[in-house]
């Protein structure tokens, strides 16, 4: 099963399947995990595949901002390949897939090259893929060039066991509080950050809410005599 | 202070500390003793000027505030959060909520994410486009004028507070007739749109605008120029244009800073490079020019609102898919709106498919393919971006909001330190938070 591949390492595993990235398996078609399904659509079972990396040419500018900051990095003896995992153009936009040990050299550069010039991040994301083992939790940075009119995205991984990811603040003092709260939500550990606490959780909250192992929580209600579930226990389509 | 160590006296298991409470009198006479006069205020977060449930700690000496930050969260509901256990469609009417007085940006952000994850930007139909426009324009109308009345008010100038109510009222008495609701529309669709305009509405908005014209000219008779108001306002809240990039503001900060950026025109949606409007900047960086700009904005807005009018065909409002567009056909019963008689007739009579299609889509919803989005717009506070992931289910994955207001909230601490503590009920307000954006 490839969604096993990787479980024990905490290494970052590379991508070998051009077509796709796995980030889980799908069974059955109602939700019914139990045996429950009557449908026939039990024995279903379906892979999910993140869009995965794409070759050159990348088309459009893309192709001249993924030049300049492999020329740039070249500049400062980094090796593009070391930095940057892959490139994914996916519905008309731009992801790079940095390593984490690199980013704030990446971030710098793609803020003070001239020919790139990304003066804005709009902050940080996080998202939980508990199905990609080995690089569970994602932080996904959008930056913006006013000078040029861009936009294009940087995905950082690291595996839950060691949540820790270089913060941007020195670059980008705008992601103080997003990290904060992507931290809040997520558990994820910017090093380096001026001041890593919660943000919206009360400051003794226990656990990271944003997480998918978190419940959701909430109360079945009574609704014209029928019980109502909570929203996390109502049947969901997988 | 003095030095307190806990008393110890040694025994047979060891050192015994005997350890009690600090001695208020010491704290005291150390207060008295240092000759600054350095407290720390907390303001809010039930504080009328302080928009909603934001709380402020400020250091001050004397009326100098030496330190200023903000404490968030009080208003958090985990909206993003309830989204992932939410079909696609029904995350409108989650995220409608999180800037309440912005709800058709944050509908519209997050269906232009959805259906640019769904591929799907080119089958939006015409009218559904023109008529998002229209309604965002009007909200930003609503937006500002909120914004104006309530950073009047708390500088005392009620008059404004009034006035800038009364005309918000005007904009929510059309969202009403439009959507059913004053806010919380949940109104605009992934794929279009819930409804389509009722019958007058484009009558009633023409009229609006002629009300507003007549309307906008009283702001600046009142305000601006006003010296009591200009005084309060300028040179207040500054924030120069390296200090905007730097912390990321964007909207009406960034713009009276001097830049003219405005996603509408650099980075274009729902067909804005069409229209003809005027990107209003301020070179002062500082509250007045923000509420200058604020007024600009809403004439401009105004002529967008009437472009719109005029480019408006009839045509559906929602996608043709079948797989994708809600079946919301609503009609007017005895019992209030409800779906459409003729509907319920054509799908338990007449249409096997139609029945199937209905039953899908509102029990399990659509699916989504795998990938990710990040799609931004200008709403009135700035940038709001909309990152969208989807693992190929009928729920999102994940959805984050970068809302302007949390961003440009961070700019409080700049704006207001070294200035006086009236000064930062000005700069906040010049900044036009709200709270249920900053905290989601």
């Amino acid at each position: 099963m490839s969604d096993e591949q990787n479980t024990n390492s905490g290494q970052v595993p590379a991508p070998v399947d051009r077509s796709g990235e796995v980030i889980g398996v799908r069974k059955g078609m109602f939700g019914a995990n139990n045996g429950g399904d009557t449908s026939g659509y039990g024995g279903l079972v379906r892979t999910v595949t993140l869009p995965g990396a794409t070759s050159r040419p990348y088309g459009g500018w893309f192709d001249e901002v993924a030049d300049e900051l492999e020329g740039a990095l070249e500049e400062q003896d980094l090796l593009p390949s070391e930095a940057i995992e892959k490139t994914v153009v996916d519905r008309g936009e731009l992801t790079f897939h940095i390593a984490r040990e690199h980013l704030p050299r990446v971030a710098r550069t793609l803020r003070d090259d001239p020919a790139l010039r990304f003066e804005l991040c709009t902050g940080v994301s996080g998202v939980h893929y508990l199905g990609d083992k080995g690089r569970e939790l994602h932080a996904v940075y959008h930056l913006r060039s006013l000078t040029h009119g861009r936009l294009i995205r940087l995905e950082v991984s690291t595996p839950d066991s060691d949540p820790h990811i270089p913060s941007l603040v020195e670059v980008y003092p705008t992601n103080d509080w997003h990290e904060r709260e992507t931290y809040d939500f997520f558990g994820l550990v910017f090093d380096g950050h001026p001041a890593l606490t919660r943000i919206m959780m009360p400051d003794d909250w226990q656990g990271f809410p944003q997480r998918k192992d978190y419940p959701l929580g909430g109360i079945a209600v009574e609704y014209k005599g029928a019980q109502i579930p909570a929203p996390d226990q109502r049947r969901s389509y997988s | 202070m003095t030095t307190s160590q806990a008393s110890s006296r040694t025994t047979t298991e060891g050192t015994v500390y005997t350890v009690t409470g600090g001695d208020w009198d010491e704290v005291v006479e150390s207060a008295a003793k240092a000759d600054d006069e350095r407290i720390i205020v907390n303001m809010g977060p039930q504080h009328p000027s302080t928009h909603g449930v934001l709380r402020l700690i400020l250091e001050i000496d004397g009326e100098t505030v030496q330190e200023a930050r903000c404490g968030i969260g009080y208003l958090h509901t985990g909206i993003e959060k309830n989204l992932e256990f939410r079909s696609w469609t029904q995350g409108t009417t989650f995220v409608t909520r999180m800037d309440y007085l912005t709800p058709f940006f944050n509908e519209a952000a997050y269906c232009l994410g959805v259906e640019k994850l769904l591929g799907i930007e080119d089958q939006i139909p015409d009218r559904a486009t023109v008529l998002r426009v229209l309604l965002m324009e009007l909200n930003r109308i609503s937006s500002h004028l909120v914004c104006v009345a309530t950073g009047g008010m708390e500088l005392g100038a009620t008059t404004i507070m009034i006035y800038g109510f009364r005309d918000r009222e005007l904009v929510l008495d059309l969202f009403e007739m439009i959507t059913g609701l004053r806010m919380n529309h949940a109104f605009i669709r992934p794929g279009g749109l819930a409804q389509d305009l009722p019958p007058g509405a484009v009558d009633r908005i023409r009229e609006f605008i002629t009300t507003m014209r007549k309307n906008l000219p009283e702001y600046d008779k009142l305000a601006t120029g006003n010296p009591i108001f200009k005084a309060r306002m300028q040179d207040v809240g500054y924030l120069d244009l390296a200090g905007c990039m730097a912390l990321g503001a964007t909207g009406p900060v960034l713009r009276s800073a001097g830049l003219p950026h405005d996603l509408r025109r650099t980075d274009p949606y729902c067909g804005y490079e069409t229209y003809d409007f005027e990107v209003p900047t301020a070179d002062t960086c500082d509250a007045y020019g923000r509420f200058l700009i604020r007024l600009e904005e809403m004439r401009q807005s105004l002529r967008i609102v009437e472009q719109c009018l005029d480019r408006l065909e009839p045509g559906p409002v929602m996608v043709a898919d079948k797989k994708i567009a809600w079946p919301a056909q609503l009609a007017l019963g005895p019992d209030g709106l409800g779906n459409s008689l003729d509907h319920i007739r054509n799908i338990m009579g007449t249409s096997m498919e139609a029945l199937i299609h209905h039953f899908k889509l509102v029990t399990e919803g659509f699916r989504v393919p795998p990938g990710q989005t990040y799609t931004a717009l200008e709403s009135p506070k700035g940038e709001l971006g909309v990152h969208v992931v989807s693992d190929g289910g009928t729920r999102p994955f994940r959805v984050h909001f970068r809302d302007p207001s949390f961003t440009n909230l961070q700019a409080m601490a700049a704006m207001c330190e070294g200035g006086q503590v009236a000064d930062v009920i000005v700069a906040v307000a010049s900044i036009d938070p709200v709270m249920g954006g900053v905290d989601r």
